[in-house]
């Protein structure tokens, strides 16, 4: 299974089946734009989508065998749940008992079994998208299409659905695209992810592989949440300078680099408000604290930037005084001049 | 400024409510000092925005009164309560600009022009809003928009209090983040009561000095985020906040002792006898369950990496619990034993904490 | 930007349209178009005479007095509906049981056909019987729309504006239920007066739905035929003699096909320059 998109999106995107595939960015960063594309309700101005082996650039989204689910939970508001269930299967012609079993089968997977005679108003936010999932699922479409689907329900409920919808699809041999601009979320699912920014594919790669070793600034920038803390850094033989008070030795595997001036990001874990073996020091001035019960978020200010430190437990601070924050050294990411990740 | 109470407060959207399922609200008793931050944190439908328009004055409860200070305001309009109320979708005057709708609250109010001007531009200021004063907020971003709607709250210098109705809902999530601590920050510098409501656990926690839980039209818990973290004093608290929630699992009492299937547990929880009869869980959060030599027998069966930890499902008997395991922690293939940090393990009967008051 | 994938059949669907415009519109203004360029002796017998009827047309006084009276007309009405049918919307309750028997009685007025409308002003005004003409006879006013051009020109304002405020006022409580309840929250909140809330809230809100209002209000008016003509017939003497009834007792009184051809395409050239005029610029001003 393989369907490539390169619409104008200037990569090629080799989408499988198997795990899932997102689409992560922000607000107008062309996810939507890209499942339109692979839905077949817009055409590409340039390039081809192909679906296993298949020139489908053409095809109209009635002919692709396609399923969406949008952010909005959609459903037919004068069909009650088993209805809504079984349209696709009604507009496909197929049989009644072929119809209640499938219907059964989706629901009873998606816990909707006991919900089957309500209709869709009188439904709970997240009934209603399970409602909707199941309609996607019922048809055992090759491409099943998520635009944010959790993105208008509460919290907690997000969390469960993010928990069931890999279970979900396991079993199936569909090719999943779920779009979302929250980078947790991609985490959390694991699968492959396409980093997008401003309607360009930055990375495609592992969830997990694009947030340890991300190409290039925009792709780390995209995948992190809190953002990853910048700043400009000098390698000067076989120190790393990062203002006149705070430098480090290279460690062996970064021997190889060219002295020169790089971007260093550091994930707000990495800092830490707790000295430990290899950390470097930095003085920060305090900015803002919040502690949420489980995790201490420390904005201070260091050169004039902010950076954000994250750490476990409780670590409180007073506002506006110095504190010595703690770099874990060995997992900062360099960027040449291009934002190009070193690699050496 | 002043504190807030709320005092034995129902309400009803109903003409003549009578069973508890008839009741937004029910035994509401709330106390708020003046210049916290303080957050109410449930699910949809938990009745929070119930609360928070009874606090505006845009609902009139059913039972219960509402003082400012001592003043009681119960029958007090919105117009005249001194509250401001940043709401969901951000609200902008279209026609004007972004200095006019600054200033709206204030020419409102009869204040002089250039009392006006020196409040709009540190507003502006503090929002960093400078550069679109003069433009239409009619074309602005969604943030941009929000940014408005807080301003108008902030402006004004009077206010008792300011209340935000889920304001994030609308913004991207990487813009949410700086828009949340930006709101800290100027509750730091203003130094009015804000009241946040949310369904998001991270942004109530983050934000807020003091939350307030909310479940089913009344308060389970009120207390510090880490108050709310490390005792819960129900199991709701324990599954809503944190994230995974807290693990649930089947315990039985022999001899006084509690057992989570053949394997003594050491709690914090006392006096086991006078939850006699009730049905008894034990409840322990991911981030105090580790990896170690001996203990409860685990398999592992599966781990999701979120980057910085990673969460890992294990099964006992047929029970899942859920743990959490640092980047770099080594985790171990297939079998393995886990511990429990018994200063954060506590039992439950019927839901509440056993040993704690009921609300 | 990406296109809409084309599907090959869809044209069929477009179909029926297409045919339904040419035969209801296409056609028939060819046909004038036929007119207006000829003359005619009847027996289909046609001579071509370029634009001279144009020339007439536009040169004629009569076309100009009806056409000035048209515009005044159209003024009047537009100013007296458009306010009033907002106040009538602001003034309408939002919820209850009221909101009903309020919108019902709004659309009374626009179920009776226009004929009846200019019957029973008719009979409503006459001085001597009508209930209109009688009280105001009894207030003072030396009323008679048959004989006072003033008393014929407010007889037919009066009546189109109790025959059309009503749609004014559908469009624009439709525009104001459409505006979410945190809108009115907030101005509470921000100390807004109920002058403030209507300025700043009410009416930005109401500008597509009322644009669409004075576009339609536009547009009928200066087709109004029916009403006035069961009323005044045009009189006394010409002064209510609008466009359309103009029209009709060139083309069809004293059978000049030619230069009422050409009077009907110069009336929908006005109309259809107004419209677009009007229509881009309230555009343009959404746009800023």
């Amino acid at each position: 299974m393989s369907p490539s998109a390169s619409g104008r999106i200037p990569t090629d995107l080799t989408l499988e089946g198997g795990a899932f595939n997102l689409l992560l960015g922000t607000t107008l960063s062309g996810k939507t734009t890209l499942l339109h594309m692979m839905a077949g309700l817009d055409r590409p101005t340039g390039g081809e989508i192909w679906f296993n082996g298949k020139n489908v650039t053409g095809v109209s989204a009635q002919k692709r065998n396609v399923s969406m689910v949008h952010q909005q939970f959609i459903n037919f508001p004068n069909f009650n749940v088993f209805e809504n269930i079984a349209s696709p299967l009604r507009v496909a012609r197929q049989s009644r008992a072929e119809i209640d079993r499938k219907v059964g089968e989706v629901a009873e997977l998606l816990q909707l079994t006991q919900l089957l005679s309500r209709n869709p108003q009188e439904l709970s936010g997240g009934q209603q998208q399970r409602t909707a999932l199941a309609r996607a699922l019922v048809k055992d479409s090759d491409l099943v299409l998520l635009d944010e689907p959790l993105a208008n329900l509460d919290f907690k409920l997000r969390e469960e659905l993010r928990d069931e919808l890999p279970k979900i699809f396991e079993t199936r041999g569909c090719i999943v695209v779920y779009a979302t601009s929250e980078p947790a979320e991609a985490l959390l699912l694991g699968g492959h992810t396409a980093t997008l920014h401003e309607g360009c594919v930055t990375q495609f790669g592992k969830t997990a592989e694009i947030y340890r070793r991300p190409h290039d600034l925009l792709s780390a920038r995209v995948l992190s949440d809190p953002p990853i803390n910048t700043a400009k850094i000098r390698k000067t033989g076989n120190r790393f300078i990062l203002n006149e008070n705070v430098s480090w030795p290279v460690s062996r595997a970064l021997k190889a680099m060219a002295d020169a001036s790089y971007t260093v990001g550091i994930r707000p874990h990495h800092i830490s408000t707790s000295s430990t073996t290899d950390a470097v020091m930095v003085v920060g001035k305090v900015l803002i604290t919040e502690l949420s019960g489980s995790e201490s978020t420390i904005h201070f200010e260091v050169d004039g930037r902010t950076w954000v430190s994250q750490s476990s437990g409780i670590h409180a601070f007073e506002v506006g005084t110095e504190a010595n924050f703690y770099i874990d050294v060995a997992r900062c990411l360099f960027f040449d001049d291009q934002d190009k990740l070193v690699t050496v | 400024m002043s504190k807030i109470s709320l005092k034995a407060m129902k309400h009803s959207y109903l003409a003549e409510p009578g069973e508890d399922a008839d009741w937004a609200l029910r035994d509401i008793d709330i106390e708020w000092s003046d210049g916290g931050a303080y957050a109410l944190l449930g699910p949809s439908g938990c009745g929070k925005t119930t609360l928070l328009n009874i606090i505006s004055g845009l609902l009139r409860p059913t039972r219960g009164k509402v003082l400012f200070g001592d003043e009681d305001v119960t029958e007090v309009g919105p117009e005249r309560r001194n509250i401001a109320q940043v709401f969901q979708f951000p609200v902008v005057y279209d026609t004007m600009t972004v200095y006019d709708n600054l200033a709206f609250p204030l020419r409102n109010r009869g204040f002089a022009e250039p009392d006006i001007e020196i409040r709009v531009r540190q507003t502006a200021q503090m929002l960093d809003l400078e550069e679109r004063l003069f433009t239409k907020a009619a074309g602005l971003t969604a943030d941009a928009k929000q940014k408005i709607s807080l301003g108008r709250g902030l402006i004004r210098p009077d206010v008792n209090a300011i209340l935000f109705d889920e304001p994030l809902t609308v913004i991207d999530p990487h813009l949410k983040w700086v828009l949340r601590s930006k709101l800290k920050e100027l509750h730091r510098q203003i130094g009015s009561t804000m009241i946040y409501v949310t369904h998001d656990q991270t942004e109530a926690l983050t934000f807020a000095d003091q939350v307030v839980v909310m479940h089913d039209g009344t308060v389970v818990q009120s207390g510090t985020p880490i108050e709310l973290f490390e005792a819960p004093r129900h199991t709701f608290v324990g599954h809503f906040i944190g994230s995974p929630g807290m693990n649930l699992l089947p315990c039985q009492v022999k001899n006084g002792v509690p057992y989570f299937f053949k394997n003594k547990i050491k709690t914090v929880s006392k006096s086991l006898a006078s939850a006699k009869g009730a049905s008894l869980q034990i409840g322990v959060r991911p981030e105090f369950i580790a990896f170690s030599e001996k203990g409860i027998p685990v398999q592992i069966v599966k781990v999701s990496d979120t980057g910085r930890y990673r969460i890992v499902e294990t099964r006992h008997e047929d029970t899942m619990i859920k743990l959490l395991a640092m980047e770099g922690q080594e985790i171990p293939q297939g079998g393995a034993h886990i511990q429990f940090d018994p200063a954060f393990t506590r039992i439950y009967a019927d839901g509440w904490a056993v040993g704690e008051e009921r609300a | 930007m990406s296109q809409k994938i084309a599907h090959p059949k869809a044209w069929l669907f477009v179909l029926p349209v297409v045919l339904l415009v040419a035969f209801n519109a296409i056609i028939p203004l060819m046909t004038v178009v036929n007119y207006s360029v000829q003359e005619t002796f009847g027996n289909n017998l046609f001579f071509w005479e370029g634009v001279r009827w144009f020339q007439d047309v536009l040169r004629s006084e009569r076309y100009q007095a009806s056409l000035m009276r048209q515009l005044t007309f159209t003024g009047i009405i537009l100013l007296i509906e458009i306010p009033l049918g907002v106040a009538i919307a602001l003034s309408m309750p939002r919820k209850g049981p009221w909101v009903s028997v309020c919108l019902v009685l709004m659309a009374l007025p626009l179920l009776i056909p226009w004929n009846v409308v200019g019957a029973m002003w008719n009979i409503f005004s006459l001085p001597d019987i009508g209930l209109l003409g009688r009280t105001l006879n009894g207030l003072g006013f030396d009323y008679d729309y048959t004989q006072g051009p003033l008393a014929a020109w407010f007889t037919v304002i009066l009546m189109d504006v109790w025959h059309w405020t009503s749609l004014v006022v559908l469009l624009a409580y439709a525009g104001l239920s459409s505006i979410p309840q945190p809108y009115y929250h907030a101005a509470k909140i921000d100390g807004a007066s109920t002058w403030a809330i209507i300025r700043y809230i009410e009416l930005p809100k109401m500008k597509r739905v009322l644009a669409i209002a004075i576009l339609l209000r536009f547009m009928d008016s200066f087709m109004i035929y029916t009403e006035p003509f069961v009323l005044t017939g045009g009189g006394p003497g010409n002064t209510t003699t609008f466009l359309s009834i103009d029209l009709v007792k060139v083309a069809l009184g004293q059978f000049d096909l030619g230069p009422a051809a050409a009077m009907s395409l110069i009336y929908f050239l006005i109309i259809l320059l107004l419209s677009w005029l009007f229509y881009t610029l309230i555009m343009r001003n959404e746009q800023q």
